[in-house]
């Protein structure tokens, strides 16, 4: 099918982008498209207005910042993928964008449109939240904010930025000494959206587990952390026993749904499976 | 909706539109530039048909408006006979029985394109892989991942 309709503009000043945001309440932004655009041509989206930020010089950069990496909400997935700051300093980050979709749709999707757009199964809206990162929001009444990701993500593809705001940075903690990540995530095929993930971060200190923040996936309408199974691992020795014990604990709490590509039941399992094995490998690269 | 110009290079040369914004590129290469060779198949960017270069990468021209192209450089199957390893390229396709119907050939050789010079030193998963964003319902891939893997093999 074809988009319906829209009109278009491409600012050249982020001031200029706001403005227009501000003006229209109708008004989408587009980044990479690569998510607006599929759902524009299924006729599932129909914004009034498109506000291309793609003609935006400044939103594209990748440099260090306070003791993490921050990234430009424009940059491509592909140039954060191949970034050897990211890889060096998020290296849980740099897994989670080689997973998205496929290199064709990584050289025009943005880091900053995946976060927005905060499909409950994207790799990127997850891995913000296990990494405990955040983003810069502006707008032109209010000017600039900072939002964390326990605060950012609200519902199904809802996050806190309000309508008249444009999400310009995102901002990802370093990995510290001790600590391990691990990227999971079951599809049916490469590239293809997960059908449930998790991201795990471990501080590991004097053999157990100090600190535990676990993201998932396709478990609920939004990524969610999944605080019983962060309180199960949290104090132990992260043996495979008590791997075993975080993934019950996330089977019990998770309340997943279920569709044609796998049922609720399905999901459940998958989401202790996952945590389990996200726990043993944070816990070998933490002690590695 | 008011149309607006867009100048855009496609292969090498020229080309010169009045389009509304909700044109795609690969609309806009077919219909008012008469390049058929891209195709369209989904029109949600997963089935890799509609991919063609834009300023030298794989992108889908399905998720792309041609407003948004202006200053662009556009590569469509039709212009890789310019690239330096189209005939290699053709011939390995040929060889290994690469295609049947052939709808999704042109995205195929497009992808192919971008992924060569990665490729070097790949085993047949990682050439899977970088595959894997193109659909074909015919050969089952064997005969493209034999070709792809000739190639990759023969150019390193």
């Amino acid at each position: 099918m074809k988009p319906p309709p829209f009109e278009y503009i491409a600012p050249s000043s982020l001031e200029e982008a706001l403005a227009a945001i501000a003006a229209d309440g109708e008004a989408k932004v587009l980044a990479g498209g690569q998510s607006l655009v599929p759902l524009m041509n299924l006729r599932l989206a129909a914004p009034e207005q498109l506000v291309d930020l793609n003609a935006l010089d400044g939103l594209d950069t990748i440099g260090e910042a306070d003791g993490g990496v921050s990234i430009g909400a424009m940059t491509r997935q592909s140039a954060a993928e191949q970034s050897a700051l990211v890889q060096e300093r998020v290296p849980a980050l740099a897994e989670a964008l080689a997973r998205i979709g496929h290199f064709q749709v990584r050289n025009r999707g943005t880091v900053g449109g995946s976060i927005a757009h905060a499909d409950p199964v994207a790799e990127l809206p997850a891995t913000l939240l296990a990494l405990g990162g955040r983003v810069t929001a502006a707008s032109a009444a209010r000017g600039e904010r900072q939002i964390g990701a326990d605060d950012l993500f609200q519902g199904f593809f809802t996050t806190a930025l309000e309508a008249d705001e444009i999400l310009t940075e995102t901002w990802w903690p370093a990995l510290a000494a001790g600590s391990g990540w691990s990227v999971q995530e079951v599809v049916r095929r490469t590239g293809d959206f997960a059908l449930v993930s998790a991201v795990t971060l471990l501080r590991v200190d004097g053999g157990s587990v100090a600190d535990a923040r676990i993201a998932m996936g396709g478990v609920a309408a939004r990524p969610t952390r999944v605080t019983t199974a962060e309180e199960a691992i949290t104090g132990q020795a992260p043996s495979e026993d008590a791997a075993r014990a975080a993934g019950d604990a996330a089977r019990a709490s998770v309340n997943p749904t279920g569709d044609v590509h796998g049922s609720a039941e399905y999901r459940r399992e998958v989401a202790g499976v996952l945590v389990e094995r996200s726990i043993i490998e944070a816990a070998g690269r933490a002690q590695g | 909706m008011a149309k607006s110009v867009v100048s855009l290079s496609v292969n090498g040369s020229p080309a010169d539109g009045l389009v509304e914004p909700r044109k795609t590129l690969a609309d806009f290469l077919r219909d008012e530039l008469e390049l058929t060779g891209t195709k369209l198949g989904c029109e949600q960017g997963v089935c890799g048909a509609c991919t063609v270069l834009l300023d030298g990468q794989a992108v889908r021209s399905c998720l792309l408006f041609a407003v948004q192209c202006q200053g662009s450089e556009v590569t469509t199957v039709e212009g890789l006979a310019a690239e330096p390893e189209f005939d290699r390229m053709r011939q390995a396709f040929s060889d290994n029985h690469a295609l049947q119907c052939g709808f999704c050939t042109p995205g195929m050789l497009i992808t192919t394109t971008a992924l060569l010079p990665m490729l070097s030193g790949a085993d047949e998963a990682e050439i899977r892989e970088g595959l894997s964003g193109n659909i074909c319902r015919c050969t089952g891939y064997q005969g493209i991942v034999e070709a792809v893997t000739e190639l990759a093999r023969d150019g390193s």
